[in-house]
């Protein structure tokens, strides 16, 4: 029991920082999926083509070569933009995360009944007010389902973020092995920080799937929803 | 020289890509092998998951959702770094293979379930009726139509992996990424190879999306 007594502050304080870098990376995510979905359904082509850019890139290639790009590569001639691992961490995990979160987006815009729109149109509505009060709130109810999966998974690549030299959950737990040789005891208990921090995330995104499923009484439909 | 030529140096670029697709193509074969093991073991899971006998089929439920919950560099630092105190000594290539197929073995399992479901009751019943033995129930029947519809989810899941494989450098696997990083710090330059290892995962991943969704069209019933 003793060797957990000084295994668990160190854990904590990288569980914290984890904590920071997963809350701030997926602000940024759902910031950047907004700004993608707007993008492609920008009037203009070449507006488009970027954001397509944009999500393609980043869906289609590795989280940790992202990093690593942002970490190596940035610092180097011709770009000289040095930034501290904490900031890599944040943009690396918000502009992959907010590709693949345009995509659930994009999808859950989409399946809001074309009527809907014709509906709001009909009635006069600026279009801010069609989106906020009409769209986006029917949108919701099918995106938030797939978008605690995602969060999940930024939660999973917050653990990579230690590869650039962050002291995370994970960098302290490789710290702690290689200080304790307790390799069982501090991975195992790495994994169950894990764990529950991802039970965290389901719990609170159920209070809000609550929440923007209780206006729409009439058909509840939850596609796509994993366990 | 050119303001591009210093960007991006395309000679040297052209120097280290002997090297960089000897790794892609030790990337490539770790994922075909890890997906086969995910295919096996995830439709293995899926199976044992809907197990009659109450406390395997939710010790399996359990299981997947606990892997899939927690992060692949930590599994992979568990099979390399945990296994060999309890007497399962691996070298880094087979841990790590072995880590990211059962990573993604929960992944395909759940899309396994999502067919399973899809099969309609009668199925069961009738081969109940003809007294069919579970194997031929589950080979001869279910599975058939179970997993044609999840074909196209199961090919996401091997682009999925693919671009996971560099994790598997933390614990000294000389894949793609790793072997970027080393030409990197032999000669400073981390800008091509860090920009071609970028490159190459994008062209395989997207040319694996064309396939998928060729697919996709190719297997859909009528």
């Amino acid at each position: 029991m003793s060797d957990l007594n000084e295994l668990l502050p160190l854990m904590m304080k990288g569980t914290l920082v984890t904590i920071q870098i997963a809350v701030i990376s997926i602000l940024l995510a759902i910031v950047m999926a907004g700004v993608a979905t707007a993008l492609r359904a920008a009037p203009y082509r070449a507006v488009r083509w970027a954001g397509n850019v944009y999500v393609e890139v980043f869906r289609g290639t590795s989280l940790l070569v992202q990093l690593f790009w942002l970490f190596f590569v940035l610092p180097l001639p011709p770009f000289n933009v040095q930034l501290t691992p904490f900031t890599v961490a944040i943009v690396g995990l918000g502009l992959h995360y907010g590709a693949y979160g345009s995509e659930i987006l994009r999808g859950a815009l989409r399946s809001v009944p074309g009527g809907q729109y014709e509906a709001a149109l009909a009635l006069n509505m600026p279009a801010a007010a069609r989106l906020r009060r009409i769209v986006l709130p029917q949108a919701m109810i099918n995106a938030l389902p797939p978008a605690t999966n995602l969060m999940i998974e930024l939660l999973k690549g917050t653990s990579l973020v230690s590869l650039i030299t962050l002291s995370d959950l994970t960098f302290r737990a490789r710290q702690l092995d290689e200080a304790t040789f307790k390799t069982a005891e501090v991975f195992g208990l790495t994994l169950l920080i894990y764990f529950v921090l991802a039970q965290v995330i389901v719990a609170v995104m159920r209070v809000f799937e609550r929440r923007v499923s209780s206006h729409v009484a009439i058909r509840r439909t939850v596609p796509g929803a994993a366990s | 020289m050119t303001s591009l030529g210093q960007l991006f140096d395309v000679k040297y670029a052209l120097h280290i890509l002997p090297e960089l697709a000897r790794a892609a193509t030790y990337t490539i074969g770790i994922t075909l092998v890890g997906f086969a093991i995910a295919l096996v073991l995830g439709l293995v899971l899926a199976i044992m998951r809907r197990s009659e006998f109450a406390p395997l089929a939710r010790t399996t439920a359990f299981f997947i959702e606990f892997i899939r919950s927690t992060p692949l560099l930590i599994q992979v630092y568990v099979l390399f770094y945990v296994a060999p105190l309890y007497g399962f000594t691996m070298s880094a290539l087979t841990a790590g293979t072995l880590g990211i197929a059962v990573h993604y073995a929960c992944y395909v399992s759940e899309v396994y379930r999502a067919g399973l479901n899809g099969v309609a009751r009668g199925q069961w019943e009738a081969s109940c009726a003809l007294s069919l033995s579970p194997w031929r129930t589950y080979t001869g029947v279910v599975l058939p139509q179970a997993i044609r519809p999840v074909i196209p989810a199961l090919g996401n899941y091997l682009v999925a992996m693919f671009k996971d494989t560099p994790v598997l450098s933390a614990i000294t696997v000389v894949e793609l990424m790793q072997q970027a990083k080393n030409i990197g710090s032999e000669t400073f330059r981390y800008l091509e190879p860090i920009t071609m290892t970028g490159i190459f995962f994008l062209i395989i991943s997207v040319t694996f999306a064309s396939g998928v969704r060729h697919l996709e069209r190719r297997v859909r019933l009528p």
